[in-house]
């Protein structure tokens, strides 16, 4: 069936700072860091340009979110939920360099939120 | 199945544990190539995943997630049950696939 | 830890190494990072070995005196040989080689008959296939052969995944023993693609733990391969597998194992290095004990660290065959109330050695051994390479980069592994290959930028010197030839540099570009000759090989530290 598609939030999507790309998703950047938030990544990427992330939560959720700071543009994909999908989405990400990595979860109204730095090395032993 | 979508769908206790993985270039536009000439942005901007007429799960991807994008996620559902995906990108293109749950 | 081993009266050592009294239920064994030695050699423990934050003063940030008053150790014993570098030389000729697979059989055998053998266990932390000739000609199975001989019960690995995945399935076919990685993973994309996995469902590529029965006692043996293996290695030899710490996956495999099996006690056999698995002790509830291995710290005794559920005890069992780790478990239906540790120096001129495995490691040397024995140079000095910043041996390596590639400045991996010629040896092929045998090990000679060589450096010194452990990646830090410069460890990330000159003391100037040589390029293959060649090359051209300059970086922000010592 041809499908509607929905739109894409350019304005969210092109901001080049974390917390006006945040602002002009969910209409505000307050979060809260929370425990019910879980945000899996590896701690030095294997791969720069495929890091893995999972973000996880049992909070009931309508949209998750994932931003990297440092990145040009750092909303990197949001993701929005039906009655009962779970709180759960595992994507692969572009990373140009070491940044701080946040999942930010829409759950009633409010913003709640993990973070973790993911570095990205030039690998080796040097040389 | 879609050239540029493969799909598992898997039920276990209610809910169904679904893995996709779309074949696509997800240029940023901020490479050069050789000549030194940019490599105009094209990339996945919208996927969604609808089953018995529902939209359980749509995701707006940005030029940063990666290349050949991967999706995994679970919404409820049973076993034979059906599952569309599509996808459409920034210069109008689209793909679907339909994935039976197993 | 402490008391001395008497040599000299080979029969009386046999038995006070032997008599280790039997305590408790069951007997773990452990040995690490032997990285393909199958006869004795000589190792030199390091003299800088720095520990910032919270790892100052903290095993295994220990060298030296500082190592000794920490573990009770004298000085002058045969066990403060084994556990420092203090006074080596001479005391090298004195006690003599260390290691050797037939060796640490007869002590593993011995171990095993005094205290039951169906209540012991021996277990094998990796870097087990790579780090000699022969090793790498037979893709590690040579190895896998000497292990089966000698009995090795389980395993995990790091440097085992430098040969192609292929010939790693093929070895870990043939190896007789488990082996465990809770930690590796098959990709997203290769699980489409159907490619071998353990798990489809956890995604597992590998058994992650096995439930060892013994005498009645249940024990979990846990695997934690390398983490950082796909960028500290290449990883287009293996790219169906992604690594990574999972202390997540970790604790909720601990929590599963419990549940299911009840086991009497759980054990982690750990490739993640001391720092990273004090730190996964600090955060993981139901561990009790983590065998260790990759950064090739001696330990005497192990670390008891808090979590959340209690305590786990760390340990690090040396490298290079120099050690036997034995561990006796106290058990009840509560599970593990009391241990006895011991790190057992395996000095091999007082051990008899076992004849089924002599006549193994004949036979895997046959073929060979005439390139491996072909002497080269005679050293000047020690040779050794273990130590943060630079080693005698690596600065051969970095010379003879630069003479033979015609390069300005030469760099070499921190690589931990690699045995010690003594001060007035001859230099064999097989010295060298012990120093240089890995599957990537071309050379390359290009230009490169004052700023690519800087963000070289100070990436190198984030590895190992970033204030989070799961945030360092390296094995010690980068050495150089032809290049000095200051480094101040405590800095933050790209801060940690300065003062980088070449030798005649011109200052590095970023657009300016330099000619440098190296090894072991992860990401793609370099287009040069061998590393083993140029070295062996460097060599043959003169009698005696000096270090005339051993390119030692200048250290300010630390004052004292009790892993530094002159
Ligand atoms: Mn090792
Ligand atoms: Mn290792």
């Amino acid at each position: 069936p041809r499908m509607a598609w929905a739109a894409w939030s350019e304005s969210a999507m092109k901001a080049s700072e974390s917390t006006a790309a945040m602002a002009e998703l969910f209409g505000s950047a307050d979060n809260q860091a929370s425990a019910e938030v879980k945000l899996k990544a590896p701690e030095i990427a294997e791969n720069g340009a495929v890091v893995p992330l999972e973000v996880s939560t049992s909070l009931p959720v309508e949209q998750i979110a994932i931003f990297i700071d440092n990145n040009p543009s750092p909303l990197a994909m949001t993701a929005t939920l039906g009655a009962g999908t779970a709180g759960l989405v595992k994507t692969r990400v572009r990373m140009g360099e070491t940044s701080n990595v946040v999942a930010v979860v829409k759950s009633g109204g409010k913003l709640y939120s993990a973070s973790q730095e993911v570095k990205v090395t030039i690998g080796g032993c040097g040389g | 199945m879609a050239k540029t979508i493969r799909g598992k769908a898997k039920a276990k206790n209610g809910m169904v544990d679904v893995k996709v993985l779309m074949k696509h270039p997800m240029e940023t536009g901020l490479r050069k190539d050789k000549d030194g000439n940019a490599i105009p942005p094209h990339f996945i901007q919208n996927v969604t995943a609808m089953s018995g007429g529902t939209m359980v799960f749509s995701a707006e991807f940005n030029s940063s997630v990666s290349k050949d994008p991967y999706l995994a996620f679970a919404y409820p559902g049973e076993k034979g049950g059906a599952l569309t995906i599509a996808w459409s990108d920034n210069t109008g293109a689209t793909d679907s696939a339909d994935i039976t749950v197993k | 830890a402490g008391g001395a081993l008497p040599i000299g009266n080979a029969a009386a050592a046999q038995k006070a190494l032997f008599d280790t009294a039997p305590f408790g239920q069951v007997r773990l064994m452990h040995i690490t990072d032997c990285h393909a030695q199958l006869n004795p050699i000589y190792f030199r423990e390091p003299n800088v070995n720095l520990g910032l934050h919270g790892a100052y003063g903290r095993a295994p940030h220990l060298v030296g005196n500082a190592l000794l008053d920490a573990f009770g150790i004298k000085a002058g014993t045969p066990e403060a040989h084994a556990f420092t570098y203090l006074g080596f030389d001479e005391a090298a000729r004195r006690f003599g080689r260390v290691g050797g697979f037939a060796h640490l059989k007869t002590l593993v055998n011995a171990l095993r008959g005094s205290y039951g053998e169906d209540k012991t266990l021996l277990m094998d932390g990796g870097d087990t296939w790579q780090g000699s000739g022969t090793s790498l000609w037979t893709r590690g199975m040579d190895m896998v052969r000497a292990c089966n001989d000698l009995g090795v019960d389980v395993m995990t690995g790091h440097w085992e995944f430098t040969y192609q995945d292929d010939e790693i399935l093929a070895n870990i076919e043939a190896f007789n023993g488990d082996f465990v990685a809770q930690n590796v993973k098959v990709t997203d994309e290769a699980i489409f693609d159907d490619a071998p996995v353990f798990d489809e469902d956890t995604g597992h590529a590998f058994k992650p733990y096995v439930i060892k029965e013994m005498g009645g006692y249940r024990v979990a043996v846990i695997g934690q391969a390398f983490p950082y293996t796909p960028i500290a290695n290449p990883s287009r030899f293996i790219p169906d597998w992604t690594f990574g710490i999972r202390d997540d996956d970790m604790q909720e495999l601990v929590d599963q194992v419990r549940a299911e099996h009840k086991p009497h006690a759980v054990v982690v056999l750990s490739h993640n290095g001391m720092d990273v698995d004090v730190k996964m002790a600090s955060r993981v509830s139901g561990i009790d004990v983590i065998f260790g291995g990759h950064t090739h710290d001696a330990v005497p005794a192990p670390l008891e660290i808090a979590n959340p559920g209690g305590k786990t005890l760390v340990t690090n069992a040396g490298s290079n065959g120099k050690y036997l780790a034995v561990m006796d478990l106290e058990l009840s239906e509560q599970g593990m109330v009391g241990y006895k540790h011991r790190l057992i120096p395996v000095f091999s001129n007082i051990i008899e050695p076992d004849a089924a495995m002599t006549a193994l490691i004949t036979r895997e040397r046959a073929p060979y051994l005439g390139k491996l024995q072909e002497e080269l140079a005679v050293a000047d000095e020690t040779l050794y390479r273990r130590g943060n910043f630079n080693g005698t041996f690596d600065q051969v390596i970095c010379d003879g980069l630069r003479q033979v590639l015609n390069a300005q400045i030469s760099l070499s991996p921190g690589f931990r592994w690699g045995t010690s010629v003594l001060a007035g040896d001859a230099i064999t092929m097989e010295n060298v290959l012990d120093q240089t045998a890995i599957t990537y090990g071309e050379t390359y000679a290009r230009d490169m930028s004052g700023e690519e060589l800087k963000l070289i450096l100070e990436d190198v010194a984030d590895n190992l010197f970033n204030e989070d452990p799961y945030y360092q990646q390296g094995g010690d830090m980068v050495r150089v030839g032809g290049l000095d410069y200051t480094i101040n460890p405590l800095a933050g990330m790209g801060s940690r540099i300065t003062e980088m000159r070449l030798d005649d003391g011109t200052l590095i100037e970023a657009s300016k570009s330099y000619k440098v040589a190296g090894w072991a390029t992860v990401g793609s293959q370099a287009p040069g000759p061998d590393i083993s060649e140029v070295t062996a090359e460097y060599l043959r051209a003169q009698d005696t090989v000096r270090v005339n300059k051993l390119n030692t970086p200048k250290i300010v922000g630390i004052k004292t530290n009790p892993g530094l010592s002159s």
